[in-house]
């Protein structure tokens, strides 16, 4: 029950703060900001309590919820957690957090609306992170897609609608694809079985033959694969970033492409464990094609969050390369580096918005030498940018490294050219921090708020945190593989 | 009294028809438009009466009234559109109302 | 808490001061907190040096808590003590404590100077975290923790273009290696299942599936980890192929010249050859090629500092020389000597940077040797401070050079992985040296004084006794540090006995080695006459094509611009907007195309509309009718 709270509760406390937001009750004044904040967070140790408390094994998959929804077909609603689903929903609450925050002072016009769209995606973001009946997985899957659409159509930069309906074809085409093969499953599991069935754990007790799972397979694998995003299906993912208002940014690139793996590890990998092997060559090919091509592609352009953008795409080609090599050691690499990323890239992005907000431009050749007037801005802007080409003693060390030597088991060849990557992102990495921060000071600006030191601060503490003690994560998640 | 045949009856009706299609097509001013829009109307209704008499059915004529009140009807809010119309572009033609233009 | 593990802890608080207060510190307080910090480090390795030469065990461990695991093994943070990182975490804080001593007077002026301490403090933590480091990925913590201090101390003064690019390049060009060194982490894990650096040792000579490899018979795991690992090194250390961005880095402030770029974090990749000498023992092609590396290196560095107009570069590309000397002992197998070099190199350069660096700032940032010249009168105390400092360069008999020198090139002539045309390689180098540092110290403290006369305040270093008085230590270390006898051998395996050769060392090697210094005295005392003696014809630098050539570092750079950096640029410039997005993109043109064509028909008047209904009616009508 309290799950279904959490989720709803993020979509009620969004519509609460939409109608509500510059109103006066009781001698208060609403705004859309702080009622969400209050919420988010108190939803959020909601979130933590019920974990805290369930004394359950989150091991396995355990069930929380299962009511009949639509009966006749066989849909429920179901709702589950394990310790994969867990991380990545505290990673959601935390970067929920860094969204509002973000939004602080950015977001002034149809405020109220602007953050119901967020809250919508947070509680869609943590649907798909928690249901296992496939219909209602697709379900959640919709709804954290459309509220996403309109934020960057809405409060977007300059080329916003475009960017949007690019990003919402992209999603949909690919997801079309998934629910053909949700709908194949469901017919399958009803040939072998006599009644249809949505249900995840049922699906994993089919036997299915090998062609006709390579095909589902493929299916599912499409959709991951363009949210995670990997190339060549990547592209939507620039536009999307650069047009994006900052939380919008950080949300794209912290949790949403967090989805898409998580989809990886959980449908692909698990309901069809042989169909992907068979297909691991081809996906480890595409990751490390990704994790180059991305890094090239950051180097080439000019636009801070362009370039973090194709950082990202980068980084996830480590995620599914350790996911596609089947090693524990890997899927632990994977696991860190989604959260690492998570918010090494949402600290990237809110710097870029810090600095929007400050000259107006996300041009690199518009910055330099920031460090004169706003130093502290600058050393975590270093920071940040140590983490994105996989500094060690921050987390995205741990993630890439664990990754690397678990595949470098399974595909050591790819490995090789994989780790070119390392040498691709310090080029991409030094020449981001260089050309804000260094060289000849272009314009004066303001150091960081108290607001924006919090931010900051706090994203690098947990990044120090996961880079010397990572076991906080793998310890937990740990037991998803065993 | 000599019956009129069905046929002269339906010759009669698709010519006003045309003519009112034609009406509807040629014509540019709004107002002419809904006229030649009650003729096709007033055609199908000879149609209908014409129809009715062949079968000796009360519904030919029935249907007719019910013709009548559509046709009242869509007067009533095409003049209201169509004072809508004159007092926002100062013109009744109807070509400047393209803005379903793809 | 250990006392080993808090080693690095002293550094760190006061990074973290440092940081924290910024400007707001005074000069006064900033030093004494960073320069104390170090004052209490080096006390405290001494002290553990000290522990661990009476302890019997002859290692001390501590640990602190587990990273995190691979598999079944564990990655802990966790510092180990043996002799080898003793002499190490004695160069790191015993000539770092100077270093920063000189720094804290030397960039007083600065107005970044927390700032300035705070990235030396930084440096010191990893590069103390490299040298304890127990297994191989936190060896890499500290290894990219040296790497982005140089970087960010190379770019200290970073509103200048050029020291910006510096950095960039230096962090770039070992990151490379840095890579290949991970790569090696990956191939060490998967052939032995640990990364533990003793365990790693341990059975690098017991596995055999490492050392012999079904598969692929002449190259085995262990030659090809070996290989990554060099890979690492010769990055870290400045060796062919990677030894580019070390000149360039001289753009920093002079103290981290000294500290980074010639005493601590370049001999780093020598330090991880002697630490895994126990994979490098399994792979006798890649000594071979260690050996060679380091022999080629010190030529191309001797033959370049010859040219070099830069008082820094001079010694920067010397640095490099050096450093080749020890990777050919490396490769020769004497570990020790290698590691012995690698202890007075660190005195002696640091010595002569720091000099150039009083130099430098007497003559109000003037890099350039001919417009030096004469200083040996005006500056008396640093001429003879940077004349000790090059005599250990040269390796004049009696200084602490003269031994950890001729130590390497005894051991080269009968070694099996190295041979008698090493050895000429190093004689030659050795005459390289000698002739180098004599038209350093000719152009830049003999001669007539070319520059300005108003040009020298020397208040500005006389009175400062603490600066002189670390320079005093710093010299007396590079005189007298080769006495104290370095014995490692207990430490590093030797060969198995079916490899050891049996050739014998003819009797004229060693006097051949101890005359060459000599002999590239005298030769320069008659080829340089013109540098030395005061005449009123003008001095300038050759520009000769050839000159050029090697002032340039014999071409490298451009090399690597033509085939590397432009080719890649290119590449990213050519596909700026994205082919996959652009193939994309063409589903929406074609998608678009259609549109144009179809919206023709959607003229948006009413009358349109109607006859195009009333027309399809009556063509729908026909054809079911008809």
């Amino acid at each position: 029950m309290m799950l279904t709270f959490i989720i709803f509760g993020l979509l009620l406390s969004g519509s609460i703060a939409w109608v509500t937001d510059n109103k006066v009750f009781a001698g208060i004044k609403f705004q859309a900001k702080w009622v969400s904040l209050l919420s988010v967070l108190a939803l959020g140790s909601c979130f933590l309590l019920l974990v805290y408390f369930s004394n359950q094994n989150f091991q396995q998959l355990q069930l929380f919820e299962r009511v009949s929804w639509i009966s006749s077909l066989n849909i429920d609603y179901a709702l589950a957690l394990d310790t994969l689903s867990i991380t990545l929903i505290v990673l959601t609450f935390i970067l929920a957090v860094v969204c509002i925050l973000v939004s602080w002072e950015e977001i002034q016009e149809k405020s109220g609306f602007y953050y119901f769209n967020l809250l919508a995606t947070f509680s869609g973001v943590i649907g798909v992170f928690s249901a296992v009946d496939m219909f209602l997985f697709f379900f959640f899957w919709e709804v954290m897609l459309i509220p996403m659409t309109a934020i960057i159509a809405i409060w977007g930069h300059e080329n916003r609608y475009f960017a949007a309906i690019k990003f919402f074809i992209f999603t949909q085409v690919s997801s079309l694809l998934m629910l053909v093969a949700i709908i194949a499953m469901a017919y399958i599991h009803q040939q072998q079985t006599g009644v249809m069935s949505f249900y995840y754990q049922d699906w994993l007790m089919l036997d299915i033959k090998i062609g006709v799972a390579q095909y589902l397979m493929l299916g599912f694998f499409i959709a991951f694969a363009v949210k995670l995003p990997s190339v060549p299906f990547h592209s939507w993912l620039p536009d999307a970033h650069t047009q994006a208002p900052t939380a919008g940014s950080v949300l794209l690139a912290g949790i949403l492409l967090k989805t898409g793996a998580y989809g990886l590890i959980r449908f692909v990998i698990f309901l069809f464990p042989q169909a992907s092997e068979n297909f691991a060559p081809i996906a480890a090919t595409l990751a490390v094609i990704s994790i180059l091509y991305g890094a090239k592609m950051a180097f080439a352009q000019s636009d801070f969050k362009r370039l973090v953008a194709y950082s990202s795409i980068s980084h996830m080609g480590f995620v599914m390369l350790a996911i596609f090599s089947f090693n524990e050691i890997a899927y632990q690499g994977a696991i860190v580096t989604m959260v690492a990323h998570g918010l090494s890239s949402a600290a990237l992005f809110s710097l870029a918005g810090m600095i929007y907000q400050r000259i107006h431009s996300r041009n690199l050749n518009d910055m330099g030498g920031f460090w004169q007037s706003a130093p502290r801005m600058g050393g975590f802007g270093l920071a940040f940018a140590a983490a994105a080409f996989g500094l060690p003693g921050l987390a995205n060390f741990v993630g890439e490294f664990l990754s690397l030597v678990g595949a470098f088991q399974v595909f050591p060849i790819m490995v090789v050219f994989a780790s070119l990557g390392l040498i691709g992102s310090a080029i991409y990495g030094m020449l981001l921090f260089q050309k804000t921060f260094q060289g000849v000071p272009l314009k004066q600006v303001q150091d960081l708020s108290v607001r924006e030191f919090f931010i900051c601060g706090s994203l690098l503490g947990l990044l120090v945190v996961l880079g010397f003690y990572p076991n906080i994560i793998l310890g937990y998640a740990f037991g998803v593989f065993a | 009294m000599t019956e009129i045949p069905l046929t002269h009856v339906l010759i009669l009706s698709s010519l006003l028809f045309i003519i009112g299609f034609v009406g509807v097509v040629v014509r540019k001013n709004t107002l002419f438009m809904l006229m030649s829009l009650e003729v096709m109307l007033n055609a199908v209704g000879v149609a209908f009466i014409g129809a009715g008499s062949v079968w000796q059915e009360a519904d030919g004529q029935i249907m007719f009234m019910l013709v009548l009140t559509l046709a009242a009807a869509e007067i009533a809010v095409g003049l209201a559109l169509l004072i809508r119309m004159q007092r926002r572009y100062r013109t009744l033609n109807i070509d400047v109302l393209n803005q379903m233009k793809g | 808490m250990s006392l080993l593990a808090s080693l690095p802890l002293y550094p760190l608080l006061s990074f973290l001061i440092l940081i924290s207060f910024g400007k707001r510190l005074s000069w006064v307080m900033a030093s004494w907190v960073s320069v104390g910090a170090m004052g209490a480090a080096a006390f405290c390795s001494m002290f553990l040096v000290n522990q661990l030469s009476t302890s019997d065990t002859s290692v001390i461990t501590a640990h602190m808590w587990q990273w995190f695991s691979i598999g079944s093994a564990k990655v802990n943070v966790s510092f180990y003590l043996d002799a080898l990182s003793a002499v190490m975490i004695l160069v790191v804080t015993g000539v770092g404590f100077l270093i920063h001593l000189f720094a804290a007077i030397y960039m007083k002026s600065d107005e970044n100077f927390t700032r300035f301490m705070a990235y030396m403090n930084l440096f010191i933590v990893a590069m103390l975290v490299l040298v304890l480091a127990d297994n191989l990925v936190l060896l890499y913590l500290g290894w990219e923790g040296v790497g982005l201090c140089s970087f960010l101390l190379i770019g200290f003064w970073y509103q200048e273009k050029s020291n910006v690019l510096a950095a960039r390049k230096a962090f770039i060009v070992t990151r490379i290696g840095d890579t290949a060194m991970v790569i090696g982490l990956f191939l060490l894990f998967k052939s032995l299942a640990s990364l533990n650096i003793a365990e790693i040792n341990q059975l690098a000579q017991t596995t055999i599936s490492f050392t012999s490899n079904s598969m692929n018979a002449a190259h085995s795991d262990a030659y090809w980890a070996a290989l990554l690992l060099l890979g690492g090194a010769v990055g870290k250390s400045a060796q062919l192929p990677l030894q580019t961005w070390l000149p360039d880095a001289m753009a920093g402030p002079t103290p981290v010249s000294a500290l980074i770029h010639a005493a601590t974090m370049v001999t780093a990749g020598v330090y991880l050859i002697a630490r895994m000498n126990g994979v490098f023992l399994m792979a006798p092609e890649v000594m071979n090629y260690v050996a060679w590396l380091g022999g080629i290196t010190l030529l191309i560095a001797g033959v370049a500092a010859l040219a070099q107009n830069d008082i820094k570069r001079v010694l920067a590309y010397s640095t490099m020389s050096q450093i080749g000397y020890m990777m050919l002992a490396l490769g020769a197998g004497a570990w020790s000597a290698g590691v012995f070099h690698l202890m007075t190199h660190a005195f002696f350069k640091a010595l002569l940077f720091l000099t150039a660096g009083a130099v430098i700032l007497a003559l109000h940032h003037q890099q350039d040797i001919f417009k030096m010249g004469g200083l040996l009168k005006r500056l008396p105390v640093e001429a003879t401070l940077f004349l000790v400092g090059l005599a250990c360069l040269i390796a004049l008999p009696g200084t602490s050079g003269f031994f950890s020198k001729e130590a390497i090139i005894a051991s080269l002539w009968s070694s099996p992985t190295a041979g008698p045309s090493l050895w000429w390689c190093a004689i030659l180098g050795a005459l390289l040296t000698s002739i180098y540092s004599c038209r350093l110290f000719f152009l830049a403290f003999l001669g007539k004084a070319r520059f300005p006369e108003n040009l020298v305040i020397s208040d500005h270093i006389e009175t400062n006794k603490l600066l002189r008085g670390a320079l005093f230590i710093l010299a007396l270390l590079s005189l007298f540090g080769g006495l104290v006898t370095v014995d490692l051998s207990s430490l590093f395996s030797s060969y198995k006995p079916s490899v050891v050769s049996s050739i014998d060392s003819p009797s004229w090697l060693h006097i051949v080695a101890i005359a060459t210094p000599f002999i590239g005295i005298i030769f320069s005392w008659f080829y340089y006459r013109r540098y030395r003696i005061v005449t009123d014809e003008p001095l300038t630098a050759s520009h000769s094509a050839w000159i050029v050539f090697c002032r340039n570092g014999l071409g490298f750079d451009t090399l690597y611009s033509t085939l590397l950096i432009k080719p890649y640029c290119f590449v990213a410039k050519l596909n700026k907007n994205d082919l996959f997005d652009q193939i994309l993109m063409l589903i929406a043109w074609y998608v678009r195309i259609w549109r144009d064509i179809l919206s023709v028909s959607q003229s948006g008047s009413l009358r349109w509309f109607a006859a195009a209904f009333g027309l399809s009616l009556v063509g729908l009508i026909c054809v079911v009718t008809l």
